[in-house]
């Protein structure tokens, strides 16, 4: 009787490892259309609804939790902010000229307004999911292609950049957030020179970007100057993006260390966007809605 | 199959579904100490040490499924990690029966600890290309540290929702046990055994 219980035991724990065996490397090596990808779509789109009412009825407790949490965070902060204050001070009355400036310009050589977001058609989405893990920076939201969003349109939050969506359903849509390892966007370096490199995550990092492949030469780069999508395209390297429109904030550079810089061509990053704590995106559903902006006389 | 068999597993398949949608939904969104609590792999635990050792590895297979589903993740890997986190608890259950109040608390902490490395693990094995990072190592021990926090309440929260299921709650057969003085330590083993024949007397 006790022979027959441990066999059955070692039998349950088996086949349900070689299930999961089974399916990991069946879907591993699968396409994105194929049956167990289409399964897990469905499964999703049933439960999207579930998710998105569970979201808002345990939003209470989500949000004291965030007051908690944010309250010590701000405290720490207070220091850091003010010194920023003051920067940003200078750098505003510097943009504000540089505005009239380019409105001036835009006028001369006949170029449209549509550098703004509503040219790209924001569509604003509740986050209903969350990933769990370390390895998966993704999060759900309850806008798919039955309101018009496609596969890498890019997402933005109240701060700036928070990433692109990688699979869109009729109800949901998964959205990769900055700091997936799988992400990666062309981003520029607001010091003058407007150096331009590839914006990676770090894993396990979630507070830090590394902003890659840098120009070799002198550079003006310092702590805190801004970080924004370049709106670049690189044909020779696929993965840099060329759906996000230029000027989309993303952080600023942080513990900048000149040998990394002149040896690896890379500094570090902090993305604006809180993500932990992000409850509302947009969505650009237009991307290239600017691809032809320009219209010189 | 009888109506009261069906109880325990229809009852598992209640938690194991509404702690995912709790999990993505809202413990997920909340961030203590720089991390989010998982409790996902703390009612695995705690099914394991209540149920046993099957149930623990049919609920770890079935939450880690549900989660790569719901979150569009590879299939298999988080099965894969839970499919041992329930197995083992319910082993430890059934070898040891562990009758001290904190074991959830050190068998919760044990289990983040596995599921965080053995993500890690599984990851690099599958191909990503990023250094491992000394934050990598300190989110894991914050997550560890904060589901230690979280394990005893997400534990008696299992406990009372399965208790009307289960067929033996460690707790009712200790002191089943006590008061008919079958396991009391109060007892010697002679004087529960009965007197003992020797040899040649």
């Amino acid at each position: 009787m006790h022979d027959k219980q441990v066999r059955r035991r070692r039998a349950v724990l088996g086949a349900l490892v070689v299930a999961s065996l089974i399916l990991l490397t069946a879907y591993f090596g699968e396409s994105p259309n194929s049956p167990l990808h289409t399964v897990q779509r469905g499964i999703v789109e049933v439960l999207s609804p579930i998710q998105s009412g569970a979201s808002k009825v345990l939003s209470p407790v989500r949000d004291v939790a965030g007051w908690f949490s944010s309250t010590f965070k701000a405290k720490s902060e207070v220091a850091q902010l003010q010194r920023a204050n003051q920067s940003l001070t200078q750098a505003l009355a510097q943009a504000k000229y540089a505005e009239f400036q380019n409105g001036q310009l835009q006028k001369m050589v006949g170029l449209d307004d549509s550098n703004n977001i509503n040219s790209y058609s924001p569509l604003a989405a509740n986050v209903i999911g969350r990933n769990p893990t370390l390895f998966y920076q993704t999060m759900e939201v309850n806008k798919g292609y039955d309101d018009g969003v496609r596969v890498n349109d890019p997402v933005i939050g109240d701060k700036g950049l928070v990433g692109d969506v990688s699979e869109v359903g009729p109800n949901f849509s998964i959205v990769t957030e900055l700091t997936d390892d799988k992400y990666a966007v062309s981003a520029m370096i607001e010091d003058g020179a407007g150096d331009t490199g590839v914006l990676q995550p770090a894993v396990g990092d979630p507070n830090q970007l590394l902003l890659t492949s840098l120009p070799a030469h002198d550079t003006q780069i310092a702590n805190g100057q801004l970080v924004v999508t370049s709106g670049f395209q690189d044909t020779t390297n696929p993965i840099i993006r060329s759906l996000y429109p230029a000027g989309i904030p993303i952080g600023v550079v942080t513990n900048l260390n000149q040998n990394t810089l002149l040896n690896s061509q890379e500094v570090q990053v902090s993305p604006d966007v809180d993500l932990q704590h992000l409850t509302v995106v947009q969505i650009l559903t237009h991307p290239m809605a600017t691809t032809e902006r320009a219209s010189l006389p | 199959m009888s109506d009261s068999s069906l109880h325990l597993p229809l009852r598992i398949a209640l938690l194991v579904f509404l702690v995912v949608v709790i999990q993505t939904a809202a413990i997920s969104q909340i961030s203590i100490f720089g991390v989010s609590a998982d409790i996902t792999v703390l009612t695995v635990m705690s099914i394991g040490l209540l149920c046993g050792s099957m149930y623990g590895a049919v609920a770890g297979f079935a939450i880690g499924l549900l989660i790569d589903l719901t979150m569009v993740q590879t299939l298999g890997v988080t099965s894969l990690l839970f499919i041992p986190i329930g197995y083992w608890s319910g082993r430890l259950r059934e070898l040891r029966d562990p009758s001290h109040g904190l074991v959830p608390l050190a068998l919760g902490a044990a289990a983040t600890a596995a599921a965080g490395l053995g993500m890690t693990i599984i990851q690099f094995l599958l191909g990503v290309d990023a250094p491992v990072s000394l934050l990598l190592v300190q989110q894991i021990f914050m997550t560890v540290l904060v589901n230690t926090l979280i394990a005893l309440p997400v534990y008696h929260v299992v406990r009372r929702f399965l208790r009307p299921a289960l067929p033996q709650d460690p707790r009712r057969r200790r002191r089943r046990a006590y008061t008919t003085g079958g396991l009391s330590p109060l007892h010697r083993p002679s004087e529960r055994l009965g007197p003992i024949s020797r040899p040649g007397s």
